[in-house]
């Protein structure tokens, strides 16, 4: 009699427990009517609103170019596909009937989907936040460890810490068209204009962060280091670094949600193929279609910040010492 | 005459304030032997603390000086090696880590690998923690944490232990047990310990002798106690035994007689002006002791 119990018991444990499922979808149904009521109040909303491109796209609309701007990105790919497999045939026709011949093989210049132009944004947002983030912790540690160059820089930090992307466009572009002259450039200018503003607009509260959370180490650590007379290095590696961070990592995400948004900004003035150009070029075009595919765009932007800050949050879980920590 | 092991000379601090210097201590007069240990007792606020920093080095006297076999202390060395009152561990070291970094400190180029590795165990078994070596500080209680300290501590090889009120944030039974491992310690061991203390049953049954502090401002020494007690001592049979109850009465009237605190209720404090009545000494010292407790 007791041994089924005792099973039931270890299936339970297994499980979720019964208050835990019911919490999880209390949370999900509340999460669903959520939502489900901004899609009833947008469609009643946007039929009322006539715009000069038509009336204003619903959810409907919207759904429908979704899987118009898949098909689109589908029916690229097959093109390159098929232009791939031209050139190959044509290829080695060509060396089939002469060994000798020079072929060439030619890259394919199809018009970016939308897709793609998803990948160019991850690409450079994360390639400018990696910058950002390269400078600014190191420069947050240094800074924090030490009062004076705090005295010494705090002022610039405030100073540059409000300036608008759209102020440092002008000015990173001009600088980029400058100092970048390459008679076979390895990067686009355009993305180079893309990264320089992102790294410029978000390091900066990664770099308060790492500075606060350096600066408010336990006095008590301090003086575990001052009696076994640590060096500098191992002083920062041992007991600076671990201690700072949960600090770090709160303004890492705070500087890639920036990142994220400045991204969208730069890339419609710089031209960077990623999703701020598509949002232009859509706007641009103003065909019956555009706002229902800026839509889209709107959601997928705000998707893949929502997806970049989970991200970052599982890696601050892995890399955090203090696993008891509430991270939201 | 032999050279003290240890030696507080004419020791004295004072800190900086808008209305001059803040006396804190002075004229701090103590010569330690090696092994000898030594209990530091006095009211909160009268600069215990501070006497252990400034022979740990943390501190830097404004007048007198620490030496240390014939050598002036000016700053903070692993030779001596400091137990703090929150135990100070790493919380995202190891038990075991939390050593290995004092002991690969201390000990680079003299001991290799296996031989670092041998001292840590042996440090911990002392201590009898080994049990916990991979667990967190975290995840262990506060007892189990101040044991780490004193390994860690250990593990430096010093040549004088200090100790910050190490057990001062125990309960009573933790508190006995963990003084019994370090009586045994000593023992074994014959280290040079200062240890401060709010615990009179604590300073008479582990020291051999006991320093007690008057009030501050400018705090200094009052009386010395020897306690010459048989080792091992066995708390059990020393709670009936005379001597050590006439010790205990002795510190005990020190500290509620000779040395009353007259604590002065904040308010009362507040709506006093400038110019005091002059008062008995000991009522003015809280006072200024406010001041003391922020700076440091």
């Amino acid at each position: 009699m007791s041994a089924i119990p005792t099973q039931w018991s270890r299936v339970q444990s297994y499980l979720p427990g019964q208050q835990q499922l019911t919490r999880w979808l209390k949370q999900s149904l509340l999460s669903a009517a959520g939502i489900a009521v901004f899609v009833l109040l947008w469609q009643l909303l946007a039929s009322q609103i006539t715009t000069s491109l038509g009336s204003f796209p619903g959810p409907m609309q919207v759904a429908q170019q979704w899987s118009g701007l898949v098909a689109e990105h589908k029916a690229e790919k097959a093109r390159e596909a098929a232009f791939f497999q031209r050139q190959l045939e044509r290829n080695t026709a060509t060396l089939a009937a002469n060994s000798e011949a020079v072929v060439s093989v030619r890259p394919y210049n199809g018009r970016p989907t939308f897709f793609s132009q998803i990948f160019t944004s991850l690409y450079t947002v994360l390639t400018g936040f990696v910058l950002a983030s390269m400078l600014a912790i190191p420069a947050g540690i240094v800074i924090g460890l030490s009062p004076r160059l705090y005295s010494a820089f705090n002022p610039l930090i405030q100073l540059f810490k409000p300036v608008s992307p759209l102020a440092w466009l002008p000015l990173v572009t001009i600088l980029v068209s400058a100092l970048y002259q390459s008679e076979q450039p390895l990067f686009a200018r355009s993305f180079l204009v893309s990264v320089f503003t992102v790294t410029l607009c978000s390091l900066w509260p990664t770099l308060l962060n790492t500075i606060v959370g350096v600066s408010n180490i336990s006095p008590d650590l301090q003086n575990v280091s001052r009696v076994l007379q640590l060096n500098w290095l191992t002083h920062v590696r041992r007991i600076v670094l671990p201690s700072a961070v949960p600090m770090i990592f709160t303004g890492l995400r705070l500087s890639l949600g920036i990142a994220w948004m400045v991204l969208i900004a730069a890339e419609m003035l710089a031209q960077n193929p990623g999703l701020g150009k598509f949002v232009w070029d859509e706007f641009q075009n103003g065909s019956s279609d555009s706002l229902s595919r800026i839509c889209v765009a709107v959601l997928v932007i705000g998707l893949i910040g929502y997806a970049l800050d989970r991200l970052m949050l599982q890696l601050q879980q892995r890399v955090n010492w203090d696993k008891s920590a509430q991270l939201r | 005459m032999q050279k003290p092991h240890l030696e507080l000379s004419q020791l004295g601090i004072s800190f900086p304030t808008p209305k001059g210097p803040f006396v804190a201590l002075q004229n701090v007069n103590l010569d330690i032997a090696k092994g000898e240990f030594i209990s530091l007792i006095g009211h909160s606020g009268c600069g215990k603390s501070t006497v252990l920093n400034l022979v740990a080095g943390l501190l830097q006297a404004s007048a007198g000086g620490v030496i240390l076999n014939q050598k002036e202390v000016n700053a903070p060395g692993p030779e001596r090696a400091v137990v703090f009152q929150n135990h100070s561990l790493l919380p995202w070291l190891s038990v075991y880590q939390n050593v290995e970094l004092a002991v690969k400190q201390v000990f680079r180029g003299q001991k290799n690998k296996s031989e670092m590795r041998d001292w840590i165990e042996h440090n911990l078994a002392l201590v009898q923690m080994s049990h916990a070596r991979d667990k967190r500080p975290a995840e262990i209680s506060g007892g189990m944490k101040q044991r780490v300290g004193i390994a860690r501590a250990l593990a430096m090889q010093p040549q004088v232990l200090l100790m910050d009120e190490p057990f001062g944030a125990l309960d009573a039974l933790t508190r006995a047990h963990l003084q019994d491992s370090l009586m045994e310690i000593q023992a074994r061991l014959n280290n040079t310990v200062i240890m401060i203390t709010h615990d009179v049953d604590e300073a008479v049954l582990l020291s051999d002798r006991i320093v007690m502090m008057t009030n501050g401002p400018a705090a200094t020494i009052g009386e010395i106690l020897q306690i010459e007690l048989p080792r091992p001592r066995n708390r059990i049979a020393l709670a009936d035994c005379a001597t050590y109850n006439h010790y205990r009465h002795q510190v005990l009237s020190f500290l509620y007689e000779k040395q009353r605190k007259v604590e002065v209720l904040p308010k009362a404090d507040a709506a006093k002006s400038p110019v005091k009545p002059a008062a008995k000494a000991p009522a003015k010292a809280p006072v200024k002791l406010a001041a003391e407790e922020k700076r440091a």
